[in-house]
């Protein structure tokens, strides 16, 4: 078996889920996110027992592009995130009720595909094309299932479209000017070609706009707060859990090692751009009313951090990067769960309407106070883990940039304890509110269990990604 | 053999834990407590069989489990060291912690979360556990952070109240501000060491002569920053005080005894690196004195009981560090422990008059409580006279060495030391004298209802009060077995350089007389006098500004808190509308330059023509002159 199955899996399944109709789409497209899920761990282990599980074909002869699907290390961290977060998502969203149902299930299905195509494509080209078709699929949900006013919602998806789609196209005239030089699309071609630095300064630049807008960074992140708000929460996880990761994948397989020049020489900039965010992102999340948008703004502090490890070019800042990639999207998937677990009972979003929930459900109180603290990095946290060897990385550039960096640790228990306090602790709400379902909470089971296992014991993910960042370390480091 | 011992040490507390989270409400109130106590005794006795095997070995005993995190430069494992230092520290913490849990079974009885209580006083021993016998900074970082959860946790307790809540918040963010500290603090040692595991840095620090001393003593003053918030010292001191919003056995095991002395332990754990940095020492010494003169001040006015506690124990801190300031690290553990004895037996004996007085804590409302609680009364007063610092008990000893060690090195530091003494013996009696003697000033309800605690309360309370009594054995003068014990873990002998003499005689004899002086004016205030302090309103000049603990809280308030949160309105309101509508604009602007664009596709051919004319004539004339020059 290649990397392809899973495509197809991804592929069929989600024909095979629309076709079922509204009544088994649900159940469909979970299987189907389970047998992905299985898939992704036979490739695990067949690519640990040496086999190969990467796929190369010729597409078009002339210009050359080929269906080049490759996995490594890292590639395959990504697919396990991806897979094992799909079924989650699809999993906790059987407590809505969506209309049209096999379509929304469907489109899930299809948006998996194409993120994941996006993660093993290494073909420029093919990569561009999976990339674009996975915005899609979110564009449909966000505006069709998404809440609030229909109006505001679709100003607010459809600048989020644009807007994405423009960035990217930087990145197709990059991919177009790359070839010129090199004649192929293929990584390892781009790899080689001799590029000045004044093109790295502009490859490196376009790339970043497409990259820039998809994780975000501050000041490209305008879209994200309304998009995640007005999304149904299975369109935010999907966004926030995976979307956003491919951005920041890209950055590591694709922007350091083609324009490391670049990468090198404005280091500094980029670091602080991240770290800007991180700051920024903490002080906005603290005084949001709305429950989703103060974790969107969490989540731009967070990737933040992410990026700022990834312009680090080090082994420890990718490493970090990947850890905390992972972990964020675990994390992240379950805070948005909670979000949506009180908006079944409560029906809003405002933090200001909540408050004395603890006392009327323990369950989800302790975990969602949990999910606060991998949120807020505890040790013992897969969190923590990735946060500590950033920071780490950053302070092996400049000791700063980890004081600035770092200081996430207060501003993040900051805004994260006080919409705890406000969201769940108080004098007992008036209006009555349910425990958690078996399936709200064996969902967030899952995710906590996750968290803190590869908070205790990260070490089979550090030896899984270590060897290819090692690679990408190489190729950033090459001589021209 | 260890390994196994080591893990049932560390998870009994544990397994009290998870049984009280899932099954404590089932199990019933009895059970629950029975559990959560027993499961903290089993950890103390495997301590004490630790503690007898490392006076005969004399060994170390260091475990590592598996590799936890790695980096470039230094890998971390999942590791324990047992040497003299964390079994001592084992044996206080798992001691006072089966008490305070014995105790809780009484205390917290009627509250209908007694389940959670115990769970969370469970994990704290465990974190506690973790942060004393973890093998590197990197494990006791878990323990340091974790004790900090249970610490939020627990003053949270009552969550209902959002004052209670915005207590355990500040605790917790304080906290991590110092944590930021010890972060960077480990960063630095990692990347100069290679190792931050405690046996290879002491080697590595202690040979290295020649290493780099300016990232030495900022790795030191940032690891100092991390104590500074865990152990509430200047300027990170404020959360201690408002964390007496949880249940007094909290107060008395976490912010008395045990989780707040973890800067101390974690100082004395990396003596080797402060000793190489005089200057950070000195640091260290100067806010240790004055962080116990601040708070003994405080402690001066406050009527709330719980408040002069916590402010004492904030200034008692102080006094330990000013000892480690002075590289005396036996010192400052010896006032650890006997502290620890009689804190909690003071917390422990004010939380047994609140309980019968129904929750009242405000001395003003209290009084001749003497009669009615006899055991809380007489085991109160041993440890008062304890902390003040009367011969021959605990506290006398060991604050006489503290103090002792500062005359040795700086005069100045020594008199503050003495000054923030004599004010706790005052601060002291002043709180017994209003406490327990003269008439009761409650209602006549309270007054009604008067009582002395059951048994489960007052065992407690009079071990510690016997440990407070003798705990001063441990370490007298000339005949330490302290020193003798610790000795293995410091490179230098601090105790080799005065012989006692004279001098120290006549030092035992002034803080004897300090002391002593302290509480005569008490008595003669609030004892004779019958002054009772005035109410709120009533209070002006000096004691006004003391009451209000100089207005620390509304400085930090305006200087840190409100700027932040001013400045994430504005990023809210203008930052993020301006940054929205620039992208609008770009949008919009795109939008222009195609209907501008779109006036020269107006369908007009005779148009296209002559502009499909001009530009082939432009064209030729471009490779004219390209070809030609």
């Amino acid at each position: 078996m290649d990397v392809t199955t899973l495509l197809i899996i991804l592929f069929v399944g989600a024909f095979a889920t629309y076709f079922s109709g509204d009544k088994w789409a649900p159940k469909v497209a979970l299987l189907i996110s389970l047998a992905a899920f299985a898939g992704t761990i036979c490739l695990l282990s067949q690519y640990n027992s040496g086999q190969e599980i990467s796929y190369f074909k010729i597409w078009i002869s002339k210009p050359a592009v080929f269906i080049s699907f490759y996995a490594d290390g890292l590639t395959l961290a990504m697919l396990l995130l991806t897979t094992a977060l799909i079924p989650i998502i699809i999993y906790s969203s059987f407590g809505n009720n969506y209309k049209n149902a096999k379509a929304f299930y469907a489109l899930i299905l299809f948006m998996t595909f194409a993120m994941t195509g996006t993660f093993l494509a290494t073909d420029g080209l093919l990569y561009y094309v999976f990339w674009e078709l996975s915005l899609i699929p979110i564009y449909f949900i966000a505006l069709i299932w998404g809440n609030g006013d229909a109006e505001k919602r679709k100003k607010a998806v459809v600048k989020f479209f644009i807007y994405t789609l423009a960035g990217s196209l930087f990145m197709l005239i990059a991919f177009v000017y790359l070839y010129q030089k090199a004649n192929s699309f293929l990584i390892g071609d781009l790899v080689k070609a001799n590029l000045s630095s004044t093109e790295q300064f502009w490859i490196f630049l376009a790339f970043f706009l497409a990259y820039a807008i998809k994780i975000p960074l501050i000041p490209f992140h305008t879209w994200q707060a309304k998009v995640y708000q007005k999304a149904p929460t299975v369109g935010t996880m999907l966004l926030s859990g995976i979307m956003l990761k491919m951005g920041l994948y890209s950055v590591i397989r694709w922007q350091l090692p083609i324009a490391p020049l670049a990468a090198k020489e404005f280091m500094s900039l980029f670091i602080g751009l991240g770290l800007v965010g991180v700051i920024y992102g903490s002080i906005v999340a603290l005084r949001q009313k709305d429950l989703k948008k103060l974790l969107a703004y969490s989540s731009l502090a967070h990737v933040g951090l992410i990026a700022a490890g990834c312009y680090t070019l080090t082994l420890d800042g990718l490493r970090g990067a990947v850890l905390q990639m992972i972990a964020h999207g675990f994390v992240v998937v379950g805070l948005f769960l909670v979000a949506e677990i009180i908006y079944r009972r409560y029906e809003t979003r405002t933090i200001s309407e909540m408050g004395g929930i603890r006392s009327q459900s323990p369950k989800l109180t302790s975990m969602f106070m949990l999910l606060v603290l991998a949120s807020v990095a505890l040790p013992s946290t897969f969190n923590f883990v990735g946060e500590f060897t950033v920071l780490y990385s950053l302070s092996q550039i400049n000791i700063w940039f980890a004081l600035l960096g770092g200081t996430t640790i207060i501003l993040g228990a900051y805004y994260m304890l006080k919409m705890f306090q406000h969201v769940m602790l108080g004098e007992t709400n008036v209006k009555i509110f349910n425990d958690v379902t078996f399936n709200e909470g064996l969902s967030l089971v899952l995710i906590i269990a996750v968290l803190f296992f590869f908070g205790l014991y990260p070490k089979p993910i550090m030896d899984l990604i270590s060897p290819s960042l090692e690679n990408i370390i190489t190729l950033i480091n090459r001589i021209n | 053999m260890d390994t196994s011992l080591i893990l049932v040490l560390l998870l009994s507390p544990f397994i009290g834990f998870l049984f009280n989270v899932f099954l404590g409400k089932k199990a019933g109130k009895t059970i629950v407590g029975i559990v959560g106590t027993l499961s903290v005794f089993i950890s103390f006795a495997v301590t004490l069989s630790f503690f007898l095997q490392i006076t005969q070995t004399k060994q170390a005993i260091t475990v590592d489990l598996f590799e936890w995190i790695s980096t470039q430069h230094f890998k971390v494992n999942f590791g324990f060291l047992l040497d003299q230092l964390s079994i001592l520290w084992l044996l206080f913490v798992t001691g006072i912690g089966s008490l305070i849990h014995l105790y809780s079974i009484s205390y917290m009885h009627d509250d209908e979360k007694m389940h959670s209580f115990f769970a969370y006083l469970n994990l704290f021993i465990f974190f506690m556990i973790t942060l004393v016998i973890g093998s590197n900074l990197l494990m006791m970082f878990i323990g340091w952070e974790g004790v900090g959860l249970c610490s939020y946790l627990l003053i949270g307790f009552w969550y209902k109240n959002q004052d209670f809540n915005d207590a355990a918040k500040k605790a917790f963010i304080m906290n991590r501000i110092g944590d930021l500290g010890f972060l960077i603090g480990i960063f630095i040692l990692g990347s100069m060491f290679t190792t931050i595991d405690f046996t290879s840095l002491k080697t590595a620090i202690s040979s290295a002569s020649d290493t780099n001393d300016l990232w030495m003593a900022i790795a030191a003053l940032c690891l100092f920053i991390g104590a500074c918030g865990k152990s509430a010292q200047i300027p990170l001191y404020t959360w201690l005080p408002d964390a007496m919003a949880g249940p007094t056995p909290v107060s008395a095991l976490i912010h008395a005894a045990t989780m707040v002395t973890a800067g101390i332990f974690m100082i004395t754990r990396m003596s080797f690196l402060f000793d190489m940095v005089p200057s950070v020492q000195n640091i260290i010494a100067i806010i240790g004195a004055v962080t116990s003169l601040v708070a003994a001040t405080i402690a001066l006015t406050q009527t709330d009981i719980k408040k002069v506690l916590a402010y004492s124990t904030v200034s008692q801190l102080g006094l330990m560090f000013l000892a480690l300031g002075f590289g005396a690290y036996e010192v400052a553990v010896f006032h650890v422990i006997t502290h620890a004895f009689f804190k909690a037996c003071l917390f422990l004996g004010s939380g047994s008059v609140i309980h019968g007085l129904h929750g009242e804590q405000d001395m003003r409302k209290m009084g001749g409580l003497k009669k009615a609680m006899p055991i809380t009364f007489i085991t109160m007063l041993i440890a008062s006279l304890a902390i003040s610092g009367v011969f021959p008990l605990a506290g006398f000893w060991s604050k006489d060495e503290i103090l002792m060690t500062a005359f040795h090195h700086n005069i100045a530091l020594w008199v503050i030391g003495s000054i923030a003494s004599i004010m706790t013996a005052f601060y002291m009696f002043r709180l017994m004298y209003l406490t327990f003697f003269n008439e009761f000033r409650g209602t006549e309800e309270q007054k009604h209802h008067l009582h002395e605690s059951p048994s489960l309360i007052t065992i407690p309370l009079i071990v510690l009060a016997i440990l407070s009594f003798i705990g001063g054995i441990i370490s007298l003068p000339g005949n330490s077995w302290l020193n003798d014990y610790l000795a293995p873990l410091f490179s230098k002998v601090t105790q080799e350089e005065h012989s006692f003499g004279t001098t120290e005689y006549t030092l035992m004899a002034i803080a004897t007389i300090g002391a002593l002086a302290g509480i005569g004016l008490a008595y003669k205030k609030y004892l004779k006098e019958n002054t009772i302090p005035s109410e709120d309103e009533n209070i002006t000049g000096l004691t006004k500004v003391l009451y209000n603990k100089y207005y620390v809280d509304e400085v930090y308030d305006a200087v840190f808190v409100k700027p932040i949160n001013v400045l994430s309105n504005f990023f809210r309101d203008s930052v993020e509308t301006t940054l929205s509508a620039l992208v609008f604009g770009l949008g919009k602007a795109t939008f222009q330059l195609a209907s501008f664009g779109r006036r020269f596709h107006h369908g007009s051919v005779g148009f296209y023509l002559s502009m499909f004319t001009l530009g082939i004539c432009a064209l030729l004339t471009y490779l004219y002159y390209c070809n030609n020059f």
